[in-house]
Parts: C-alpha cells; structure tokens; sequence
C-alpha cells in the first residue's frame, strides 16, 4: 500500500516531543504543578503510509497532533517535516510568519463535521477559502478547483452554492475531507474523522479515505480511539497511555501479538461482534492515572496485571523487542500476551 | 437457544409516538412490537433517529412535548401479577410515579448531565429511596452507602458528599445505576449506557450490569448503536430502523443467521477489530432519510441491494414470523408477500 513512493522516506519525524500545561492557582496565578500532556513522545511516520495514534480520553493522542500542526507550541522537542523537494523544517521551532506556508502541506480533518464548518458559508466558500488564501485570486480558477475536490470527495458540484445544513453527517465529512485536500497537501492529520457519524457512514468515509490514499499518494496521521476503525486504516499503530507512546507496531502483529499489557487490556475490552465469542475479559481496575500528577516508574502500573517491583521504580524506554515491535515494558520478552485473533 | 416458555414482563405492542411540529409530524416511533422477559437482556439496536430512545422514553411515559403517544399499547406485569396498561395512564399521575424508579428505572446515556449539579450524589439517591420507600434519612443513607460499594466505588462513605462534577466519567455512570438500583426496579432500561466512556471503562461498566443482573434477576432493556455491545450482552435483540422494528430475534439467530437486509448491511458495513488491516468494507449506500420525508412503502428500500420496484415501493411490510418456531420475526418481503393495505388491520 505504499503508492510507488520510495517506502525508506520519512516525511515527519517527531522527537522526544513534550507538551506540559502549567496549573495556575490563587491570586497571583503561579504555577503550582503541570499536567503533562505529552510525555516525550517520538515517531516517525513514512511518506505515503497511515500511522495511526491510538489512546483513552486524556491520553495526549490530539495534544500531540495539535503540536505536530503547531496549533499548539510545543514544550520541548522537534517536529520535522520534510517536503517533497527534501527540504526539511522543523515544525517545533519554525517562526509564525514562515508557517503560513508550511501549513498547505499538512492539512486537518476535524471530528465533528456540525461544528467544523462555517454554517454561513457556502461550500464554495469553505472549500476554496484555502486557496483564497494562497492565491488562488481567480474566482472562475477557484470554482473548476472547487467542482473539481466536489467530484473527487463523492459530492455533486453542482452542490457547490449550498449551505452545509442541507447536508447529512457523512456528506458534511466530505466536505471536510475537501477542504482539507484543496491545497494538495502531502500530509494529513485526521482527528477522529469518524467517531460523529452512524454505523452505516463511517465505512463510507473509511473507503474514501483510503481511496484518496491510494490516488493521490497522501499519507495519514490518524488520531483515533477506536480500535475497529484505527485497524481498517492503518498500516501501523501507536498506542498512547497518559502521555507516553507505549507501543508501535504493524497494524497486524500489535492486534495479533500485542507485547505491552495496555494493548492487551484495550484489544480485550472492545466488544466483539460476535455473541460467539464471548469471553471472559480482562477488566482493568480503577481509572487512567492523572497527567498532573503521574505515578511512579511506568505510568500503567497501578492497572497492570503483570506488574513486578522493577515497575514501580524504572521508567520502562520505547524499546526494540523482536520483528522491529517498539514496546515500553521491563517485561515485554517474557510475557506472552493475547492478541484479537480469531483462532 | 433453549426453546424453554420465557415469561414476557413487558409487552410493547404497535407502540406510535409522534412529534407534532410546525414543520410538520415527526413519526419517531412508528408502529414497534417487541416483548422484554424476565432476567434476559433484551437489546434494542439501531442508527441515530431509529427511534430506540424514544422507544424507552414512551415505555416510562417520559416522552416530551411535542411528542406524543397516539396509538399501542405497553402492558407491564406487576409483582403481584396483574397486568398494568402505561399508555392509559396520565403522564404525572400518581400511578405513574410509583412505577418509575421501583418497577422499571431507567440509565441515561451521559451521566453528567442526567445529575443535578447542586446536591451531592447521597442527597440525590437518599431522596430517591424516601420517595419510593417508607425508611427513615438515617436507613435510607445507610442504604445508599451499601449500593454505592455494591457498584464498586471505593470508599462509599466518603464519595455520598462529593458533587458530580468531582467524580470521573466511569464513575458518575457508577452512580448512575446505583441511583436506578435504589428501589430494586424488576426492570431496568439503559440508554447508551457506556457510549460516552472510553473502552476500558466501557468493559468495567458492563460488567457490573452483568453481576448486578445475575445477582437481582432483572431484566434489561439495552439501548445501543454499537452491534458489538449487542454481542456482548444481550439475549434477545430488537433491529430498528427508522421508527419501526425491522427484525427481531435471539442474539445468537441475528448475528448468523440475519434476514433482514438492513440487519446484515449493518453486520457487514461496521469496523471490526476482527477484520484483516487496510481492507475496504462493504457499505450502505446512501445516508437515513430525514424523517420528514420518511419513503413510501419499506422505509429502507432506497438504500436496500435487494430491493424490488413495485413490491417495496409501494406496500409497507409488517413484522412476522420467519417460520412456525416463531422465534425469530422480521419485517421484509422478501420472507412475506405483501398484502392489500385493507386486510392488515389486525393488531
């Protein structure tokens, strides 16, 4: 699935990303702690291929693709972006002005298609808008661009002068996907695209998505926290816990073979639609640790079921175990852990 | 399936809520039958705008202006074995109230909004109890300590004076079903209980309606658009799409052995951690009609692959059974021929 790109090229790389929020108290508003919302966090996602990021509420899975974006500024740590030119620029530290003209590159697709577009815009106005801004000064340029991003999303342009109110949930993705496309972008960070919509849509719009993958050589950073859908879309896995990357993988050996026991934990709670198999699951106790005030050594200790004293000491590093699986576990070689595999 | 008589405490019978609006009506609920037995878990399942809340919200009487009840009847057996008929009932009548909450209760879906924010969680359920029980404030929190720990939240006799807004999202729906368990209701309806949580907190929560139904012997009504929830806890299952019962059946029949074409469309076209990576699904053409434009005839045959011009354009299928076991029921023609409109007036 790499679309004839060279498949060793990297097209982002994020390094020991940190992304802390002070908490402010009392009158004069000092800093008395920090929630650590990214926790150094490193990847790197190749060109043309799907990375997606997957985490419970609260993990930092959409801080950090808000960093990746430099919507928000990172605490410490380098984002870098290379275009297809080779050029590379470092997303982290790059100044305002010259972001601008990165951003065509790397472009969004929202969760909640109600809120993401402008209920007093047009969908000619919301999807040639990008263009508008980058120079696109044409309107008859604008209109053929806008017909032409209509077609390719599965929309009709002659659609083009209607309000997004007329449009259904899954229609309205569309649009957003459209937008999101105007400006050719290379990279594409998709933050639960589907998680609003019905049952029957988001397969609609998994399909386009990877459509669109397939013709137009686009790679994808998907933020998701639904494990069905992350493994339709994704060639590879990262799964966050409180901050901190805890495992990456292919898509097939983290779901088959998963080697930290958060990936266990979460493959065994999705309920599979299947009354066949049901099975005893494994219930993880008590709640997600809490960012501001994270526990000793590694952060999954107080849930894990396999936990040993060197855990609650020693930060467990992402680490290389075998078949090139990145896991943070002081335990991943010994344990043998159950994947979703139907035998 | 054991074909053993399963006694029917609730029976719902071409139950009609309709949504009088200036824009015109909305037929949220049109025409559904289903029966709920004693200690199953009877799930019903469908998109957004099916009409599976207001299904729940008629069966309390809890439907809300413009909506009203226009027609079927929803016929609950009582303790004492007498039969009683909610939709003849008024909707704040005194009847009424003494079965909301002891004979059936019922989860909402998010549970922060479903709580008052000014009093503490005691103060909600304590009340709760003395409306429904004769007990004294002292019993009644004695009572309510013991349900919080039997829902498993640590240290219940702290957490009775916290607010809801102090307690995480696992736990405000925690407390949520300690309230709906306050008065042992015999029947208890959850409304996507578990879609506001995260998947390991969604395991926990359904593992305690699990335990709580084996421990009590209730029966569930789940309310869900998530088919895998429907594998994981149901008996029975109630498909809906757009206001009316499509098909209905024993979990195990619905998932191998669907009729309906909606059915299997939807047990094909969802993700599934089970499917092999990067591969396209089959999908439903097309999106849920808005209900004031509901089609003519079999509401999903525009979007149906087995459609056939002239039957499912034009005549309105009704729920039957599948065959003489009468387990399994469902609403197609492609199992039934239709009949003229005059000839069907039966139930």
């Amino acid at each position: 699935m790499m679309n004839g790109h060279d498949q060793s090229e990297t097209i982002l790389e994020v390094k020991n990303l940190k992304k802390f929020f002070p908490i402010r108290r009392g009158f004069l508003q000092r800093v008395v702690g920090e929630v650590r919302a990214v926790d150094d966090v490193s990847f790197t996602i190749k060109r043309g291929e799907t990375l997606s990021l997957v985490g419970e509420s609260g993990c930092g899975k959409t801080t950090t693709s808000r960093c990746i974006m430099r919507a928000l500024t990172p605490t410490e740590g380098d984002v870098l972006f290379r275009l297809e030119s080779g050029e590379t620029f470092n997303m982290a530290t790059q100044p305002k002005r010259q972001l601008r003209g990165l951003r065509r590159h790397i472009q969004m697709i929202f969760q909640d298609p109600f809120s993401s577009l402008n209920p007093r815009m047009t969908l000619f106005d919301i999807i040639g808008e990008p263009l508008l801004v980058n120079g696109v000064k044409s309107h008859d340029e604008r209109t053929d661009r806008v017909s032409e991003l209509l077609t390719l999303v599965g929309l009709r342009p002659e659609h083009m002068q209607r309000f997004p109110h007329a449009f259904s949930g899954g229609q309205r993705q569309r649009v957003g996907i459209a937008r999101a496309l105007a400006l050719n972008p290379s990279l594409i960070v998709a933050d639960e695209p589907v998680s609003a919509l019905d049952v029957s849509v988001q397969a609609q719009i998994l399909n386009l998505m990877l459509d669109l993958q397939d013709q137009l050589g686009l790679t994808y950073l998907f933020v998701a926290h639904d494990l069905s859908v992350v493994k339709h879309i994704s060639d590879r896995v990262a799964v966050m816990y409180v901050g901190k990357i805890v495992e990456v993988a292919e898509t097939k050996k983290l779901f088959d073979f998963p080697k930290h026991p958060y990936t266990e934990a979460l493959l065994s709670a999705v309920p599979k639609p299947d009354p066949r198999l049901r099975s005893e699951r494994i219930v993880l106790e008590g709640d997600v640790a809490d960012p501001a005030n994270p526990p000793s050594g590694c952060y999954f200790h107080p849930r894990c079921p396999y936990v040993i004293d060197r855990c609650k000491a020693e930060t467990p590093p992402l680490r290389e175990v075998e078949g090139g699986q990145l896991v943070a576990c002081h335990r991943a070689e010994e344990l043998t852990l159950k994947g979703v595999s139907v035998n | 399936m054991s074909n053993e008589q399963h006694e029917v405490i609730l029976s719902v019978n071409n139950l009609k809520t309709y949504f009088f609006q200036d824009e015109g009506t909305v037929k949220a609920v049109d025409g559904a039958s289903f029966e709920v037995y004693k200690g199953r878990t009877l799930g019903i399942v469908g998109e957004s705008g099916c009409g599976k809340s207001v299904t729940a919200r008629s069966i309390l009487r809890l439907e809300e202006k413009p909506g009203r009840i226009v027609d079927g009847e929803i016929t609950l057996l009582r303790e004492d074995n007498s039969t009683i008929e909610l939709t003849a009932l008024k909707q704040n009548s005194r009847d009424l109230r003494a079965i909301r909450g002891s004979d059936i209760a019922l989860i909402f879906q998010e549970p922060m909004t479903s709580f008052s924010a000014h009093y503490t969680i005691g103060n909600q359920i304590i009340e709760m109890i003395r409306l429904h029980q004769n007990v004294t404030k002292r019993e009644a929190k004695d009572l309510t300590i013991e349900l919080l720990r039997r829902v498993g939240i640590p240290k219940p006799e702290r957490r009775i004076d916290e607010y809801p807004f102090q307690l995480s999202g696992g736990l405000r729906q925690r407390v949520m079903i300690a309230m709906a368990l306050a008065n042992n209701p015999r029947i208890l309806i959850a409304d996507e209980p578990t879609t506001a949580l995260d998947v390991t907190t969604q395991a926990q929560i359904l593992d305690l309606l699990r335990q709580l139904q084996e421990d009590t012997g209730m029966s569930v009504i789940l309310i869900t658009h998530d088919m895998g929830v429907v594998a994981e806890m149901c008996d029975d299952v109630v498909v809906m799409y757009l206001g009316r019962v499509v098909e209905t059946g024993p979990v195990d029949d619905i998932f191998h052995n669907p009729q309906h074409p909606y059915t299997r469309s939807l047990l094909t076209s969802i993700p599934s951690v089970l499917a092999e990576p990067r591969t396209k699904l089959p999908t439903l053409t097309g999106a849920i009609p808005h209900p004031y434009n509901r089609p003519q005839g079999c509401a999903f045959h525009p979007r149906c692959s087995e459609f056939m011009p002239g039957k499912c354009d034009h005549f309105t299928p009704h729920l039957q059974a599948l065959d003489a076991s009468g387990i399994q029921h469902v609403s197609c023609f492609l199992h039934h021929e239709p009949v003229a409109e005059s000839a069907e007036h039966i139930s």
